[in-house]
């Protein structure tokens, strides 16, 4: 666990300015227009993510959800997760010592053939690790998912405030995240 | 459909046997008459959110409404009203389909969305903070007016209506959730009219004073054309007016008819029989004095310009009675007009001057809003404005 974390921190090297604003679009800044958050981005194939967001965070770790859909007849598995926006890690929830906590998934997030794997509070999230910048509400960040098979899978998550299922972070030295 | 076709059966069939609980209940009358089993429409009814025009406006009024008004705090810039609106643009945009805002944290609620409208209006602290000019100002003091500020201004409004209470209040949790991290929550009005299922379609409702109110309010092109500027959007003014029913209570039918100059019972004017009958300002009674009052209400609120029409779009609202047993009630008052100034402004001006009715009726909150274009799949409420 310890080791994966390092790997994903020195994705963060490589991350300087991560966050698009919103509202950016159509202004006199030479950004382009940002999708609009019902966009769904990933485009149809393997795999595809729906309704995709972001827990909205003013500094530490966060969480991007969403629902993880296959459409294919093989299973389908998840193996990292990358953002400009933060190192990233692929999580889930256990019991601890009677606690639930979060931690790094072993062997990535398996989706069933023509089925859907639900990333949400209190269950499998795709977590940012230490974002390099505060994620306001309305924010977009990017993010892309790696399968096993080397495809990528790119899409833009959301930004909302989300004060539910506070967890915290089961590996020792890593500090206890309170209201992810 | 089945229930019901299985309750006739079992009528025709002269079977005392209650087919299945659930009908038990209407089945148990006394006579052979079948009782319509009901036909559970209302939750699902589904007003679509896109378009060029923001609904719930035009928008027959459903039963149900909160007008929740916020406070942008200093220092607000166009990019974090861009991100709020998206924001809450999504989440509209969902919960009027009947599917939960992302992250709803109750998700059941979001079902059920019962012609769920949610419209969006700036106030004129919203352009200031935009950096914008505002298309809209606070209307000017009229002496009727007795206004608290606990019901006044705003610099954002949501007008959330549905022909359910439980969808309004998911509705208006969700979409405060999402507006909180960016303006705080400054009032918040909730009002009613008829349930669904009362009346047909575009009867008109009467309101807490026992008065069909909505007879005059223009349909069809002459609406639109009041209602709404060539490029979508609309201006909003929502006044909170109490009514003053201890002293209401005073009053025979006939005092009460006077005030307004139409028929407590059919609506109908004066000089007419019908509720749709057109008011005959010009008729005089055997006395030589005007039949349609010249100081009731319909008299000084009338104007014959169709493009100067108002789109009265009111809730009643019922508070908790005082000591006494005095109501809180009153009118959630919403006008829609393309122009406050030009279509708004002078009717509440002749009838601040003069209508009978003010001996009943006290102002108490007021708030203008400008209703920006809607916006389609992929764009958001504002995006004219702030993007
Ligand atoms: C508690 C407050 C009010 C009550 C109880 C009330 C009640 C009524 C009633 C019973 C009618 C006649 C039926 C109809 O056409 O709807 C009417 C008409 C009307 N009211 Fe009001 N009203 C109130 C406030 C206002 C305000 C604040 C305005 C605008 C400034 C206004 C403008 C009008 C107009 C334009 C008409 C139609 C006149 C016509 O026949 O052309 N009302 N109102
Ligand atoms: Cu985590």
């Amino acid at each position: 666990m310890q080791t994966l974390a390092r790997r994903s921190f020195a994705l963060a090297a490589l991350a300087t300015l991560s966050v698009t604003t919103l509202s950016a679009c159509g202004g006199t800044s030479a950004e382009t227009a940002a999708p609009a958050p019902t966009a769904t981005s990933a485009p149809a194939g393997a795999l595809s993510i729906k309704d995709p967001w972001v827990k909205a965070a003013d500094k530490g770790m966060t969480a991007a959800f969403g629902t993880l859909v296959n459409n294919t007849d093989k299973d389908v598995t998840v193996v990292r997760v990358a953002s400009p926006a933060s190192p990233m890690e692929l999580h889930e929830m256990a019991m601890d010592d009677g606690k639930m906590v979060m931690r790094p998934k072993e062997g990535g997030f398996v989706v069933k053939a023509k089925a859907n794997h639900e990333l949400g509070p209190g269950g499998d999230h795709l977590m940012l690790m230490n974002p390099s910048a505060p994620i306001k509400p309305g924010d977009e960040v990017q993010f892309t998912l790696t399968l096993s098979d080397g495809s990528t899978i790119p899409f833009s998550a959301v930004a909302k405030p989300f004060a539910g299922a506070g967890e915290s972070y089961a590996p020792s030295g890593v500090p206890s995240m309170a209201g992810m | 459909m089945r229930r019901r076709s299985l309750l006739r059966g079992g009528a025709l069939a002269g079977a005392g046997v209650v087919a299945g609980a659930a009908a038990g209940a209407s089945v148990a009358r006394g006579d052979d008459t079948p009782v319509a089993a009901p036909s559970f429409t209302t939750g699902t009814g589904v007003i679509p959110f896109h378009g060029v025009r923001q609904a719930g406006v035009t928008t027959e009024p459903p039963a149900h409404a909160a007008f929740v008004a916020f406070t942008l705090p200093g220092g607000t810039d166009r990019r974090a009203l861009g991100r709020m609106m998206r924001l809450l643009s999504d989440d509209a945009h969902r919960l009027t389909r009947g599917e939960p805002a992302l992250g709803d944290t109750d998700a059941p609620l979001a079902v059920l969305p019962a012609r769920l409208t949610i419209t969006f209006g700036f106030g004129p602290g919203l352009y200031r903070a935009a950096g914008e000019t505002a298309p809209v100002r606070d209307l000017p003091a009229f002496k009727i007016d007795r206004l608290e500020k606990r019901w006044s201004g705003g610099d954002l409004l949501l007008q959330i209506c549905a022909d359910d209470p439980l969808t309004v209040t998911h509705a208006q949790r969700m979409l405060i959730k999402d507006t909180r991290p960016f303006a705080a929550v400054r009032w918040v009005q909730t009002g009613f009219r008829r349930s669904p299922g009362m009346h047909e379609p575009g009867f008109t409702q009467r309101n807490v004073m026992g008065q069909l109110d909505g007879t005059a309010n223009p349909t069809g092109d002459v609406m639109d054309n009041a209602v709404w500027a060539a490029d979508g959007s609309s201006q909003l003014v929502v006044r909170r007016i109490r009514a003053e029913m201890e002293k209401w209570d005073l009053l025979s039918v006939t005092d009460k008819e006077n005030s307004v100059g139409r028929r407590m019972d059919t609506g109908a004017p004066f000089t007419g029989v019908k509720e749709h009958d057109e008011p005959d300002f010009a008729a005089l009674d055997s006395t030589g004095l005007p039949v349609m009052p010249d100081y009731a209400h319909v008299t000084r609120a009338h104007v014959t310009d169709p493009a100067l029409k108002i789109l009265r779009r009111p809730y009643n609202y019922d508070g908790v009675p005082n000591a006494a047993g005095h109501p809180d009630s009153g009118l959630v008052f919403a006008s829609y007009q393309a122009d406050i100034e030009r279509q708004y402004v002078p009717i509440q001006r002749r009838l601040a001057d003069k209508d009978l009715l003010n001996e009943w009726i006290t102002p108490i909150g007021s708030a203008v809003f400008a209703v920006p274009p809607g916006c389609a799949a992929d764009g958001w409420i504002g995006e004219r404005v702030l993007g």
